[in-house]
């Protein structure tokens, strides 16, 4: 059966537990998480989990339903199919020989990223943007040799008019 | 007024009409027993295991159509109360479990009794709470009844940390409950409504489905005039037995693995399936794709995550069953009867034939016990008045098939968790709660030996209830299907090593009865029935017998073991 990828923005209690009770729900029936992302939100007791979750069509159905049974989850937001920003960060620590620094710099410059931190050997990146300029700089500049990378969770918010 | 921590929880349980909870003192909880013995009206009932505490609770929920309220220690004391608490789960049993904690100062160091209880009973519990302050006790006591009852019901269990039963405070009444998070449906869309009235007006071969929710919801009135007001027939789940009466020709029995050849039948037949608070259990279904093949299923559920979850449906509708039904009614009220019953006789004459070629059926003679005959006799000699709790496996079936529930909140079984050993402390929280009611545990040999020890609780509290043990000297369901599909490898299912349970009850100071002879089942089981006490009556039944009808794990339900 066909997987689609789904990107839902929940609500919470912003209380201890919640974050164990969300994945204990995704563990105990079999649901797969991808990428998670918790904070704060202006609003006090209330946190923004911001969850991509990886199933067929009819089980995310379930899914939302599911959340929304728990008792401090407030809403979900289903925005697949909505429109809206979604960002991550990541931070790429590249391989930074003498003869490959033009190079990287170039790759840095077109993807509008930052240099955050600079050694003998190495350049480090921060990359923010949506899933597909991650997937595309990385691929860029694997060849040079990634050393490593740690990646934030996506978060979104829907648009003004977030109806497709 | 100075009230300490353990005063507030006694003075919010009375608040919530409770008179009876079910407990096993310790370490953690000292303070709450010190003030129950410092108080009146609230009567606590010694167990002797902390699961035997929960599900009496659970009996008592079931019994008295309300709320049950177990009190446990901490560490041991709540991790035993953990089946009982996952079994109310199963069945959307309203209770609320209190557990003692370690101070919080010491929560999180591995404390003489600590466990994470929370943690453990997060995904069995409907919620769960740890008070960390005393100020927020009564409001969270006053929030675990309101969720344990409402919506789709079930558990909570509220962890109380030492320190906070201890801690004194200027006692506030709590405020009404407004939780921006849950906010159960009710009210069903009237348009979908309109639908369903509209499919029974176009069924030829309508089935009403009835289980735990409308139970639950005390819909059996409803659902008993739907049934009448357009002659449509009534299957019901483990769980939905006594919503509608078991006498009534439009009857058909439990449906699923041992459900009735016409039951089950009737569904793979139906053109229109009229679910009430059911889930879809696979014990019920069998083969997905095989149940209820040509029709178009209505189901009413408070609960959306139950619908689609196991079944496709073509007109849900999420709201209280009660509601649901009332309207269908009203809705069906202005419409002629004829309009509403076309077709049925050819539907009814059908059901009548499965019923008189197929009927359930044992061979008693005059040698051996059969169980079904004992589950039979109980039926007449109480008149189907009784209040039946079972534990798990062919005495839970037999039960079912054989003792006819003509009224709700009288069958209460482990049906979801099928726990063995909850139908004697069941019976006794039922009994609690009804001691007007003459209250019977249909047990196996091997269930009864798991929760015995609350035969002590019934002697001790004076609770009168009577057991009835089909005993064959097996774990007669496992042996079943080890007959059926596993060759006749018998692994570990004969019990012939069991205690003489005559003797037993007399050691606990019940009386014991023994009956070996068919023709003495009768005259032993209403000399135990008339009994004032609690009895134990030992019936030594075939060993072999088999539940039947029987559909194999996966199959299709019209598709049964008959013999």
């Amino acid at each position: 059966m066909k997987t689609n990828s789904y990107l839902l923005s929940i609500l919470v209690d912003d209380e201890p537990g919640v974050l164990s009770r969300i994945a204990g729900l995704f563990s105990g029936r079999g649901f797969n998480i991808d990428s998670l992302s918790v904070a704060s939100t202006a609003e006090p007791d209330v946190s923004r989990i911001t969850m991509v979750t990886k199933c067929e069509p009819q089980i995310i159905d379930q899914i939302k339903k599911q959340l929304h049974k728990l008792i401090n989850v407030i809403t979900v937001n289903d925005l697949t199919d909505k429109k809206y920003v979604q960002r991550q960060l990541a931070l790429i620590k590249v391989n930074a020989q003498p003869e490959k620094k033009a190079d990287i710099l170039r790759i840095v410059d077109i993807f509008r990223c930052k240099i955050v931190d600079v050694g003998l050997s190495h350049y480090t990146i921060e990359v923010s943007g949506d899933n597909e300029k991650h997937d595309a700089i990385i691929s860029l500049l694997k060849p040079m040799g990634i050393i490593e990378i740690a990646s934030t969770g996506s978060i979104a918010l829907a648009r003004e008019n977030g109806k497709k | 007024m100075k009230l300490n921590g353990a005063q507030i929880l006694i003075k919010m349980i009375k608040a919530e009409g409770i008179d009876t909870i079910f407990g096993y003192p310790g370490g953690a909880v000292i303070d709450i027993y010190d003030a129950l013995a410092k108080q009146e009206g609230l009567r606590h009932i010694l167990v002797r295991h902390e699961q035997g505490a929960v599900h009496a609770a659970d009996g008592y929920a079931r019994a008295n159509k309300s709320v049950g309220v177990a009190l446990v220690t901490s560490g041991p004391g709540a991790t035993n109360a953990v089946t009982g608490i996952a079994s109310a789960h199963s069945d959307s049993i309203p209770i609320v479990v209190f557990t003692g904690q370690v101070p919080t100062g010491l929560i999180g160091n591995d404390a003489f009794q600590e466990v994470d209880i929370v943690g453990i009973t997060r995904p069995c519990t409907k919620h769960n709470y740890l008070v960390k302050s005393v100020d927020k006790l009564a409001s969270t006591i006053k929030e675990a009844f309101y969720l344990a009852r409402s919506g789709r019901p079930g558990p909570v269990l509220v962890d109380l940390p030492k320190n906070i039963l201890q801690a004194q405070i200027d006692f506030k009444e709590p405020g009404e409950i407004s939780l921006k998070s849950y906010k159960p449906n009710y009210k069903p869309n009237k348009k979908q409504l309109n639908k369903v009235v509209n499919m029974i007006r176009q069924a030829k071969r309508p089935v009403i489905f009835a289980g735990g929710g409308v139970i639950l919801s005390q819909a059996s009135r409803e659902i008993t005039r739907l049934a009448k007001m357009a002659d449509i027939p009534v299957t019901a789940s483990l769980m939905g037995l006594g919503a509608f009466p078991g006498s009534d020709p439009l009857w058909l029995g439990m449906l699923g693995m041992h459900g009735t050849y016409r039951a089950n039948m009737s569904i793979g037949h139906c053109d229109l399936m009229i679910a009430a608070g059911v889930r879809f259990d696979d014990r019920v279904t069998g083969n997905i794709e095989k149940f209820a093949p040509n029709a178009k299923i209505v189901q009413i559920d408070i609960d959306p995550t139950s619908i689609h979850k196991n079944i496709e449906v073509q007109c849900p509708i999420v709201g209280d069953c009660k509601t649901a039904l009332k309207g269908i009614l009203e809705l069906m009220e202005d419409l002629k009867i004829d309009d509403l019953k076309k077709g049925r006789p050819q539907w009814l004459n059908q059901i009548q034939e499965w019923k008189s070629t197929t009927p359930l059926k044992y061979d008693q003679g005059s040698d051996v016990i059969k169980p079904q005959f004992v589950v039979e006799k109980l039926y007449e000699l109480t008149k189907g008045d009784a209040i039946i709790t079972t534990e798990v496996g062919q005495n839970q079936m037999w039960a079912a098939q054989y003792y006819h529930f003509n009224k709700p909140n009288h069958f209460i079984s482990s049906a979801g968790l099928g726990t063995m050993g909850f139908g004697l402390p069941a019976a006794i929280g039922a009994k609690a709660a009804c001691p007007d009611k003459m209250v019977i545990d249909i047990a196996g040999d091997g269930s009864i030996q798991m929760n015995i020890q609350e035969l002590m609780t019934a002697i001790e509290s004076k609770i009168d209830i009577k057991i009835v043990i089909l005993n064959n000297q097996n774990l007669g369901m496992v042996r079943q299907w080890q007959e059926l599909f596993y060759e006749k490898v018998y692994s570990f299912t004969n019990m012939e090593n069991s205690p003489d349970f005559v003797k037993l009850a007399e050691a606990y100071g019940a009386k014991g009865l023994r009956c070996t002879r068919p023709d003495e089942v009768e005259s032993v089981l209403s000399q135990g029935l008339n009994y004032k006490g609690t009895v134990v009556m030992d019936f030594v039944v075939d060993r072999e017998e088999s539940v039947y009808p029987m559909v194999p794990a996966g199959g299709s339900i019209t598709e049964m073991l008959l013999v």
